[in-house]
């Protein structure tokens, strides 16, 4: 009895000695030292860019989230953001379809070019933008609509469709793209809210590609579903990958690894790592991405 | 082993304590909710009990002869003549039938006590109106005086003095075993505007004249109310403007309602020379009243639409109108509609800010328009209820109900809406 007290004992105290190891090695490493401002190992650049962006800060009052971020995101590419909670993924991530404007004390520096375009020309229209670059969110948040009108919602208040016929034509063919069409064209006038949380946030990547977009946002889609259900989104984020630009932000990296072509590690609001999703996940440049990968931090 | 055993019986006293706790704060609730539900149990049995004779009224049913002779009339085809007629004489030649024992002056002043001062002129009104009823007998019924009135329901009741000599109990007493004094429904009180007499009074005016107050009041408050609340929550800009609205809004919902009525005689009566006693300034003074409600509680509404929803429209490119409009508006209707039912149901009940300008007048007619002078339910009450006549008494309470009656299922239609609108999804 008292043995085995004690090697437990022994045991416990060596575990805690481990982890108190690593704790203060992450501390000693001091993470900013460990990356130069505006500086991302790997490929940052492409050739064919579809969002150019360069030198990007991100502010929430005199907090900068975002610092100094330059990439370009190619034209029908999956790209995955990966990175420990509060890296400014997200922030990033929004800054790209402006839905940060609501945010009264964000302001964002750089340059940020959709097309050639810049994002934040104050001519520019937020509309026609959001209606080039949709988003998908964390939480599947459909309208407490029918599902047809909550597919509908985009081609309609954009006027895409001229006739009921081609709006039904618009619902079909998105809900079909989103995998969804088999299980609801019976009940498309059944509320949305109804549905199980995978069918919902299909249903809102058909609402988001309903009005056609050139760009797709996603900002971690499967965090709030089962397996078997993000199994289904990610496959349809493969389908979808055909015709659209789609950049994802996720805490999973097996799910960054099977659904991306190029993956990009955040650090406190640096841009660490850009490299194509192989390398990032079997030779990481940086050592601040092996160390999140390999699971030492994040 | 000993250390687990002591943290274990910590814990049970310390449970002990919890459920005890419990079961003292459930028992305080409990006597609230009983204290409650007895002081509204006191009051409507009261108001029951007292005003449910209101909604009777006591009739005198007589056999009048139209004889021109006892009516000095000489010449019944003159309409002059007839207008200047006795119409008293033939009613109490019918009741003098019943009594034919009765004779003398002070017995017929005595009699004539039985019958109301105004059935003389319905009986003018009668002739006037339709002369061919010269030199027949008619069986018309008549509301009694309400002396009679206050006898026949309350003779055995001690708190009312009787104003009858024992004399006239007797008679009505008597008549009423011949049937021709009898108690029906009180059609007169739903089909009148007030009078001096209980018996001829009704609400219908103050009905009216409250309908019209609140049809001014919802039109005014709950648009401006509304586009208020979305203007400060969605469109306004956070500064110290902004903040500084907000305050004030906050404020002006605690500001007695007296204030607004005197704001109203300064503002709508004395600037704008509206006139006074009319719904649509009682309306104008309700809306500044009911708008702080309105808003705040339209406000609470907007905020509690899930910032989810706002980003998915604004993520499929709608503009900030289009958010507005197609999703945050449908979502927060419940929650505003239950709070402009609810400012207005206070409206309803609101007299202090109307007597201020001039809600409070004597006013026979019911209200046509809104520019007509009216009155509204609860001053009609407070009217009443500082009336020296025993009729009043009952009608006061019985006044009462009717305004309960439309708060309770303003009230009631308040939640259907809010359980409807929010069933659908």
């Amino acid at each position: 009895m008292s043995t085995l007290n004690t090697s437990i004992t022994t045991d416990t105290a060596q575990r805690e000695t481990t982890t108190q190891d690593a704790v203060s090695m992450a501390k000693e490493k001091p993470a900013e030292a460990a990356i130069e401002y505006g500086k991302t190992v790997g490929t940052p650049f492409a050739d064919d860019a579809k969002f150019c962006l360069r030198d990007v800060e991100v502010f929430y009052g005199d907090t900068q989230a975002i610092k100094g971020i330059s990439l370009d995101i190619a034209r029908n590419e999956v790209i995955a953001f990966i990175g420990p909670s509060g890296c400014g993924k997200s922030t990033f991530l929004r800054c790209l379809n402006r839905m940060n404007d609501s945010i009264d004390i964000c302001r964002v520096k750089g340059r940020l070019e959709l097309d050639g375009q810049d994002l934040y020309d104050p001519k520019r229209d937020v509309v026609e933008l959001r209606a080039r670059v949709g988003m998908v969110f964390q939480k599947p948040n459909p309208f407490p609509k029918s599902i047809y009108d909550n597919v509908a919602y985009g081609p309609r208040i954009h006027g895409l469709a001229n006739r009921k016929s081609e709006l039904d034509d618009i619902v079909e063919d998105s809900l079909r793209k989103a995998g969804l069409w088999n299980e609801v064209k019976d009940r498309l006038d059944a509320p949305a809210t109804g549905m199980s949380g995978g069918q919902q946030q299909r249903l809102c990547i058909a609402r988001t590609i309903a009005v056609s977009p050139e760009v797709v946002l996603m900002d971690e889609p499967c965090s709030a579903l089962d397996p078997i259900a993000t199994a289904k989104v990610e496959e349809l984020i493969a389908e979808l990958s055909q015709s659209y630009t789609i950049i994802i932000v996720t805490h999973s990296m097996q799910q960054a690894a099977r659904v991306s072509h190029r993956t990009a590690y955040f650090h406190l609001g640096h841009l660490v790592e850009v490299n194509d999703t192989d390398k990032v996940f079997t030779a990481p440049e940086h050592e601040l991405t092996e160390s999140y990968i390999t699971g030492r931090f994040g | 082993m000993t250390n687990s055993t002591s943290q274990a019986e910590i814990v049970r006293q310390s449970l002990k304590r919890r459920y005890r706790k419990e079961r003292r704060f459930r028992a305080y609730g409990i006597t609230a909710i009983a204290l409650a539900i007895t002081a509204l149990v006191v009051l409507f049995s009261d108001i029951i009990s007292k005003g449910h004779t209101g909604f009777l009224k006591t009739t005198v049913t007589l056999e009048v002869t139209f004889d021109p002779e006892i009516m000095y009339l000489e010449d019944a085809t003159d309409p002059a003549q007839i207008r200047n007629a006795d119409y008293l004489a033939p009613l109490m030649a019918a009741l003098k039938r019943e009594f034919p024992e009765v004779s003398g002056r002070s017995g017929e002043r005595a009699l004539k006590g039985l019958l109301n001062s105004y059935s003389s002129s319905e009986v003018k009104d009668l002739v006037v109106a339709n002369p061919a009823v010269m030199g027949t007998t008619q069986t018309l019924t008549f509301v009694a005086s309400d002396d009679v009135d206050v006898f026949v329901k309350h003779r055995d009741d001690s708190s009312y003095s009787l104003k009858l000599t024992e004399e006239q109990q007797a008679w009505t007493l008597a008549l009423m075993e011949r049937g021709v004094i009898d108690t029906s429904f009180n059609d007169v009180f739903f089909t009148h505007g007030d009078s001096r007499d209980p018996g001829h009074a009704g609400v219908l005016g103050a009905i009216v004249g409250s309908l019209l107050t609140m049809a001014v009041t919802l039109l005014l408050s709950f648009p401006i109310g509304v586009a208020a609340a979305i203007y400060l929550e969605e469109f306004a800009p956070q500064n110290r403007l902004t903040d500084f609205i907000e305050v004030n809004i906050n404020n002006l919902a605690a500001v007695p309602s007296i204030i607004f009525g005197l704001l109203g005689l300064a503002i709508f009566i004395n600037l704008f020379g509206m006139p006074r006693s009319v719904p649509v300034v009682g309306g104008l003074v309700l809306m500044l009243m009911t708008l702080p409600t309105i808003i705040i509680s339209s406000r609470a509404a907007i905020k509690s639409v899930p910032p989810s929803i706002r980003e998915a429209a604004e993520g499929i490119g709608a503009s900030k109108m289009q958010v507005v409009l197609h999703h945050v508006l449908p979502l927060a209707m419940p929650g505003m509609l239950t709070g402009s039912i609810i400012g207005m149901a206070q409206a309803l009940g609101e007299t202090a800010p109307l007597l201020l300008i001039g809600m409070v007048a004597f006013i026979v007619d019911v209200p046509d328009g809104f520019f007509s002078s009216a009155t509204v339910l609860p001053v009609q009450i407070f009217l009443w209820a500082g009336s020296p006549e025993l009729g009043f008494i009952e009608r006061a309470s019985a006044a009462i109900m009717v305004l309960l009656t439309f708060l309770i299922s303003m009230n009631a239609l308040a939640i259907w809406l809010r359980k409807r609108l929010e069933r659908r999804w």
